[in-house]
């Protein structure tokens, strides 16, 4: 683009205009001064066409998710409604037993949160950390509110033994501060100890670390797969004439353009036990009809119906990558003696490169973040880290620490994103 | 694609091997979703073929799958199908229900992003863009982000949309738009913008911007020049750019699950219900029917895909 020769500036030279040296329009302005103020102006009129569409991806997106996310390092259901626990707390050093001003202190607390029906948010808030202490908290508040005496540490414990806890009191200390990494700490397996170090969790409770590892090892396989299957579809229809190409062309675009339920769907009906596929194995003798292969509800079912799923999302830049490939090089290197592995190997498949990095890292993209297919066809060994956060959203309402998970996952989404952009460039996103 | 003469015969194997496996593929690529329209018509519950259906005999073959989608949830299924019947289905069957909301809010929904998404890729085709690059990726980043972050997100948002108000110190209350037919729209124009920029782009990287020049030169005012020069040239683009806008909304059911309210239940909405609890082939005979609608779809898009290519002169080699 010749911007130089910008068709708003209508800037008119003249040549007795350069009379101190400069140019000048006919207006007697300076040129480059014009020019400036010309450019500016179609900046500022290309950028009004793009406002509201930004404005309202701002608004409607990254602002949600701006909000949703502050949730994972940020949590006052326990110390907005328990102040003054929360005041000792910052008050006395990690380790301090708590003394009678400690129990006064959570009485008061418990007693105002109770009035005010506060106390469920902050036994869910102590529940994350302590799991079944939310009814601690419900049953507590309804005794005393009934009424409570002096000493409060014999009352409390009288109500319920479990206020003696070390691990509810650390956990209490946790969360009285609003601002806090634990969640992102309970999200790689870690926690606080009582003494304020960090370790790992107990051996049965690692779960997200194995979500994640296995997020990205089956959403690599799946890459690897969509590879596989993918590029001999590719080369068959770039190396095609037209007309033969862009009819296969339809089989391709078709389970593109099918919905997703749909084709899910149709994997749960192939796959299952009573299913065609298991029939057809039992018809054909492979197996016999008590041995049906479980297919589905488990990784293998993940596996096949996400190849399935994000194959076109592989086949679609290769093809247009192969078809600007220059047939004579291959067959220039076949001249020159090279086999046709050879020739293959060195000539044609490195050329192949963008349109494989672009496929790849596109599937890749739209794996790690699957959720409906694996909810569905997954079973409990091919749920996903999404699977996890959903869960979390839905069932237990851990909101902060479906934060932390989409956190680390979009964390890991947009560094892919990025490289996309270097890589790729999203102008060259092509759909069909 | 032919074998040359000068192949050797393990190259003549080895093509024709190729072709077999490459066979292989697009029949893995196809055969899922051409296999469930014949089991639609299964004339008993079961996902596979019957003895019946293998030996062509009419009786394993029924309509009935297709009837019960008309006849769920109706208040009287079993009567006389007369005009109050027809009116009790069109009212109160939950598929019909399903396809009317994802009519409307697919339609609303196409029309915000495709507006939007236009005006903003003409901005963005134009050289003197400012950031463009940084503009570009948070245009298209909903398509990236996983629709499970997207629809959590929009979850606590849409509860109460002017929360962030009360930072600047305004009242924080202005009612829900979760549960409501806006906040689904809403929510769907953001997941189909990204296809309307992407396709609207494409098309104008082949437009030639000495057209518009031309019409200003003749002395068209800028809206004339983009209704009159632009917009006809750019059309094709943006159709299919509408289409991908609506079929996203129409297959999306993520952010329906965390936003939509019970009233705003959509076809995949409704398909996600029925394959969690207890699948029927009454949801085969609705994924026939949405192939279908995706064949008419893909074909419209082949169509406008050729016509614009045609009259931007670049001819298919």
């Amino acid at each position: 683009m010749a911007q130089a020769l910008d068709p708003h500036a209508a800037i008119v030279t003249t040549a007795s205009g350069a009379e101190d040296g400069k140019l000048t329009t006919a207006d007697g302005k300076p040129l480059a001064w014009a020019l400036k103020r010309s450019q500016l102006k179609a900046k500022r009129r290309a950028f009004l066409l793009v406002l509201p569409l930004l404005a309202f991806i701002l608004i409607t997106f990254v602002i949600p998710i701006g909000q949703m996310l502050q949730r994972s390092f940020y949590n006052d259901g326990f110390s907005a409604n328990m102040p003054q626990i929360s005041q000792w707390f910052a008050e006395n050093e990690r380790g301090t037993p708590p003394d009678e001003a400690a129990w006064t202190a959570l009485a008061n607390d418990l007693i105002a949160s109770a009035e005010d029906r506060s106390i469920g948010v902050v036994g869910t808030r102590i529940n994350y950390d302590v799991p079944g202490t939310r009814s601690l908290f419900t049953s507590t508040g309804r005794k005393v509110r009934r009424g409570i005496e002096p000493p409060y540490r014999e009352a409390l414990l009288e109500i319920d033994e479990e206020w003696g806890d070390s691990r509810l009191w650390s956990a209490m200390r946790n969360a009285a501060t609003p601002v806090t990494a634990n969640f992102y700490l309970a999200s790689v397996d870690r926690t606080r100890t009582d003494d304020g170090s960090i370790q790992q969790v107990d051996e049965r409770q690692r779960v997200y670390v194995m979500l994640f590892m296995r997020t990205f090892w089956l959403s690599l396989l799946i890459t690897a797969l969509t590879f596989v299957l993918g590029f001999p579809v590719a080369h068959l229809l770039a190396t095609l004439p037209m007309r033969k190409s862009n009819l296969l062309m339809i089989l391709v675009l078709l389970p593109f353009w099918t919905s997703l339920l749909v084709r899910t769907t149709s994997w749960m009906v192939l796959l299952q036990q009573q299913g065609v596929i298991n029939d057809i194995l039992v018809w054909l003798g492979v197996i016999g009809g008590g041995q049906r292969l479980q297919m589905i509800y488990n990784q293998t079912g993940t596996i096949i119906a996400m190849t399935h799923i994000l194959l076109p999302f592989m086949i679609l830049p290769l093809y247009s990558v192969m078809r600007t490939i220059n047939p004579s090089y291959v067959r220039a290197a076949r001249s020159l003696g090279a086999t046709s592995w050879t020739a293959f190997r060195r000539i044609y498949f490195p050329q192949t490169l963008p349109g494989l990095g672009a496929g790849a890292l596109l599937v890749f993209i739209l794996a790690v973040g699957y959720y409906i297919t694996p909810a569905l066809v997954g079973g409990s060994s091919g749920q996903l880290i999404s699977n996890m956060i959903a869960m979390h959203m839905t069932d237990t309402l851990n909101w902060s620490m479906a934060a932390a998970l989409a956190a680390l996952l979009l964390a890991s989404v947009l560094i892919l994103y990025w490289l996309y952009d270097r890589m790729v460039g999203i102008d060259n996103l092509k759909l069909g | 694609m032919a074998v040359p003469t000068y192949a050797t015969p393990l190259e003549r194997a080895w093509h024709y091997a190729y072709l077999v496996l490459c066979g292989m593929i697009f029949f893995f690529l196809i055969a899922p979703i051409v296999v469930i329209i014949p089991l639609s018509f299964n004339a008993e519950p079961y996902f596979t073929f019957t003895d019946q259906m293998l030996e062509f005999d009419a009786d394993g073959y029924s309509m009935r799958w297709y009837d019960s989608l008309l006849t769920f949830g109706m208040a009287a299924p079993d009567g006389v199908r007369d005009a109050s019947w027809w009116a009790d289905a069109w009212a109160n069957a939950k598929w019909v229900k399903a396809a009317k909301n994802s009519i409307i809010i697919g339609f609303f929904a196409t029309i915000l992003a495709t507006c939007l998404g236009t005006l903003a890729a003409l901005g963005l085709s134009r050289p003197e863009m400012p950031f463009r690059r940084a503009i570009m990726a948070t245009l298209i980043s909903p398509m990236i982000v996983p629709l499970i972050i997207t629809a959590t997100g929009m979850f606590f948002f849409y509860s109460n949309p002017c929360e962030l108000l009360g930072l600047v110190g305004l009242p924080t209350d202005c009612g829900r738009l979760a549960g409501t037919y806006l906040g689904v729209i809403l929510a769907h124009a953001t997941l189909g913008i990204p296809f309307v920029i992407i396709t609207v782009t494409a098309t104008l990287v082949g437009f030639d911007q000495s057209l518009n020049r031309a019409a200003a030169s003749l002395g068209a005012n800028p809206r004339t020049t983009f209704f009159r020069i632009t917009m006809p040239l750019i059309l094709p683009g943006v159709i299919s750019g509408a289409l991908f806008a609506f079929v996203t909304s129409f297959d999306e059911v993520v952010a329906v699950l965390f936003i939509a309210g019970p009233d705003q239940q959509t076809i995949p909405r409704q398909m996600w219900n029925g394959i969690r609890e207890q699948i029927s082939p009454a949801i085969l005979a609705v994924a026939t029917l949405l192939v279908i609608f995706s064949i008419a779809l893909l074909t419209t898009v082949e169509l406008l895909r050729r016509r614009s290519e045609r009259i931007r002169g670049i001819t298919p080699h």
